[in-house]
């Protein structure tokens, strides 16, 4: 998908309101449409692919999107449902008929509680960004220790890496089970020293994602820190 | 606004102003995007001797909730000054000018958000003015646009905004202190220049309908310049770092699009 | 949610109207509505006027007293305005402390009649540097339909014109009539559709897209502008409100 655009001279940052196309191209993510020219509608990396522009932004909240997988933290309850904080402008109720157990009317507090963390699917999404979510698929579920991490949405393919190499290389080489939510929150468990290189290696990852030859850089992180040499 | 006599002279003989500008120069402008960790979007303006900080933070829950719109996102905005951006302390606090500012930046702002994407929550902008040299209210829009852009947020272009004003009977652009003070007239400009729109727009003075032509036009010239420098300071923040082709994934969530 | 969706149907049926060249009250687009002005309405201030343009039913009372100059005008008097949007003029005004809305009306009118010069505020100073006149300008709100821009403007104007400054009741010598020496009056105009209509009924103005005030004096000098709410106006739409305010300034210069 990538490879047709690898070789392009240059990425180009645009910024709200620069033009991007008026050859009736479709207008994408991160851009709009006037009077049939397509233009920037955020401050970003402009993307062509086939017939349509978009902006990749650069910043941003994260928008819950169908099909997320995200990592919530439970903010409120109540008789019938969880309020769950998915790192977004929009908190998100998690149904007792969204989760695995059998939950009875006023129960909720024995499962889930105010702070617990817990990996979720976004399984709707409606115009005025009500969102539902779900616990009810393969993989989901509360996430005991280890820690949460918070990166900008906007890095998260940084993080996951081309075909989810990347966070692979994180995984294998601190041994700590890793799961990166599109919400831009993160969770490692495993040995403290290892879950403390992860940290390091994702921090790096945040703060050099526009930069040529990352990958090098976390991999020699991630030997300089490897056990023997100290956290 | 003055008007009061002085033997302070706005204008010399050679027809420059008293910081050795012509009529038509704007003070020096500088900014800077992504200046604050923890908002969501920041800018720093120096202009002149004008010292404004921007910063954004949303969309976020709306607060106070009975403010929330269901269908898009609030704007709102608060312009304060800092007690000692002024020579007499400021008391601490808004006051009715703050006031007014900060409802008519919001105004303007939200000309340009697509507040839509972003139902029931609100858009904070807040607007501290460190340092105060005339020209505040638009240089606070000015830093605002650029801090909502570098929130991410979604707009339809950037605002600009300069003034141009009256002095010693000559029409002058980016009045400074002193020119605001003793001048005669003061026109704050809020501008969208490739669309041409007014979006901020107040006057106070005396002015002719042809002195009245002539300062928003050099005002509209001005805010063209002005938006150069806001493109620039956002580009800046990400083009230290060359930018690996790897950014360019494809996007994780879909910013709906007009018409979709 | 209901207030939204009224809007909306408002909207439309305005907008329909307005593409058919009229409006909802019958008046042309440049038309502003019925003005009735009533001076020395108010017994107990110095000056005062009751203004109904359309339905909105604006007071404005002055009061005068002795009092301290500012630093940097020692020989001038000090003029302070305010706005009351108070809550039987309509279900939207709640009370309190002046929200953003009254303090901008009510800046709008300090600007016309500061920057109109409509009074001698030099003739206001009793000893320079001590003691001069402090006049309060009020506006309270009591029937709202729309534009208290103009109605508070024109109010203000007949109440300073009507005041008499109360030196005796003050052991300052003689009364005397305000040294009233021009005439600063707003117009203000809003936008929807892409048309420009003037003096906006509160209808209009809820579906407005832009609103602008242009307060010009009798020689058609600009003394004060703002735009309002969150739309925007083009260059042209600009100098076609200064034209319109000259207008119709000068008419309701006549009526005052």
């Amino acid at each position: 998908m990538q490879s047709g655009d690898s070789k392009e001279s240059s990425r180009e940052i645009v910024v709200p309101g620069d033009l991007l196309d008026t050859t009736g191209m479709e207008a994408g993510p991160g851009t709009f449409e006037e009077r049939g020219k397509v233009f920037a509608a955020q401050l970003g990396i402009k993307n062509v692919r086939q017939r349509m522009v978009s902006v990749v932004p650069l910043a941003g909240q994260y928008i819950p999107t169908r099909g997320d997988l995200v990592i919530g933290k439970i903010m409120d309850i109540s008789a019938s449902s969880w309020l769950v904080d998915i790192n977004s402008p929009y908190p998100s109720p998690l149904h007792v008929n969204e989760v695995p157990w059998r939950v009875e009317f006023g129960e909720t507090r024995k499962f889930m509680t105010v702070g617990d963390v817990v990996l979720l699917k976004i399984v709707g999404v409606d115009e005025v960004m009500r969102v539902q979510v779900s616990m009810n698929d393969h993989g989901l579920r509360k996430l005991t220790g280890g820690m949460v991490l918070e990166v900008s949405p906007m890095k998260v393919p940084r993080v996951i890496g081309k075909n989810g190499s990347m966070i692979q290389m994180l995984k294998n080489s601190t041994g700590c089970r890793i799961y990166v939510g599109q919400n831009g929150r993160i969770w490692i468990d495993g040995e403290l020293d290892n879950i403390i290189r992860a940290v390091r290696a994702i921090t790096l990852i945040e703060d050099q994602a526009h930069n040529l030859g990352l990958t090098e850089k976390v991999k020699k992180l991630l030997e300089e820190t490897s056990s023997g040499k100290g956290a | 606004m003055g008007g009061t006599p002085t033997d302070i002279k706005l204008i010399d003989e050679n027809g420059l102003r008293i910081d050795g500008r012509r009529p038509d120069q704007m003070r020096p402008l500088k900014i800077e995007a992504g200046v604050l960790k923890r908002a969501d979007g920041s800018a720093y303006v120096e202009w002149g001797y004008n010292k404004v900080l921007a910063a954004v933070y949303g969309p976020r829950e709306c607060h106070p909730r009975h403010l929330q719109n269901p269908t898009r996102a609030l704007v709102q905005c608060k312009y304060n000054m800092a007690a000692f951006s002024v020579d007499d302390r400021k008391r601490p606090g808004p006051d009715r000018r703050s006031q007014e500012i900060s409802k008519i930046t919001r105004e303007a702002l939200s000309h340009v958000v697509f507040t839509e994407y972003f139902p029931r929550t609100s858009i904070d902008v807040y607007i501290e003015v460190l340092q105060a040299n005339a020209g505040t209210r638009c240089a606070g829009l000015t830093a605002a646009s650029v801090a909502l852009a570098d929130a991410g947020i979604p707009m339809k272009d950037l605002v600009a905004s300069c003034a141009a004003g009256k002095a010693a009977n000559t029409i002058v652009l980016d009045p400074g202190k002193e020119e605001d003070n003793f001048g005669q007239a003061d026109i704050p400009l809020g501008y969208v220049p490739r669309t041409g729109e007014i979006v901020l727009l107040q006057m106070d003075g005396d002015l002719t309908h042809d002195e009245f032509t002539k300062g928003i036009n050099m005002a509209i010239g001005a805010c063209k310049q002005v938006y150069e420098i806001q493109r620039d300071a956002l580009k800046r923040r990400y083009m230290a770092r060359p930018v690996d082709e790897a950014i360019a994934a494809p996007p994780a969530a879909d910013v709906r699009k007009e018409g979709a | 949610m209901s207030k939204d969706v009224m809007a909306d149907l408002k909207r439309d049926h305005i907008a329909k109207l307005l593409s058919k060249g009229v409006r909802a009250d019958g008046r042309k687009f440049d038309e502003a509505r019925s003005l009735q002005v009533e001076t020395n309405y108010i017994r107990s201030a110095e000056g005062s006027a009751r203004v109904r343009l359309g339905g909105t039913d604006v007071v404005v009372g002055i009061k005068l007293i002795v009092g301290v100059p500012f630093g940097d005008t020692p020989n001038s008097g000090v003029l302070t305005t305010n706005a009351e949007l108070i809550p039987m003029a309509s279900e939207t005004f709640e009370s309190g402390p002046p929200d953003p809305e009254s303090i901008e009306i009510a800046r709008v009118v300090d600007r016309g009649i500061r920057e109109g010069h409509a009074v001698n505020m030099e003739k206001l100073c009793i000893e320079p540097g001590k003691e001069v006149w402090i006049m309060f300008v009020d506006v309270h709100v009591v029937d709202y339909d729309g534009n208290l821009f103009d109605a508070a403007n024109i109010g203000a104007l007949a109440a300073l014109k009507s005041t008499v400054v109360p030196a005796k009741r003050a052991g300052k010598g003689e009364d005397f009539p305000l040294p009233v020496q021009h005439q600063p009056v707003s117009l203000t105009a809003v936008k929807i559709g892409g048309q420009i209509l003037v003096d906006p009924t509160h209808d209009e103005e809820r579906v407005a897209e832009g609103r602008l005030t242009v307060t010009t004096i009798e020689n058609g000098n600009l003394c004060a502008m703002q735009k309002g709410l969150v739309g925007s106006f083009t260059l042209d739409e600009v100098f076609k409100v200064i034209d319109l305010s000259r207008r119709i300034g000068a008419e309701v210069r006549s009526k005052v």
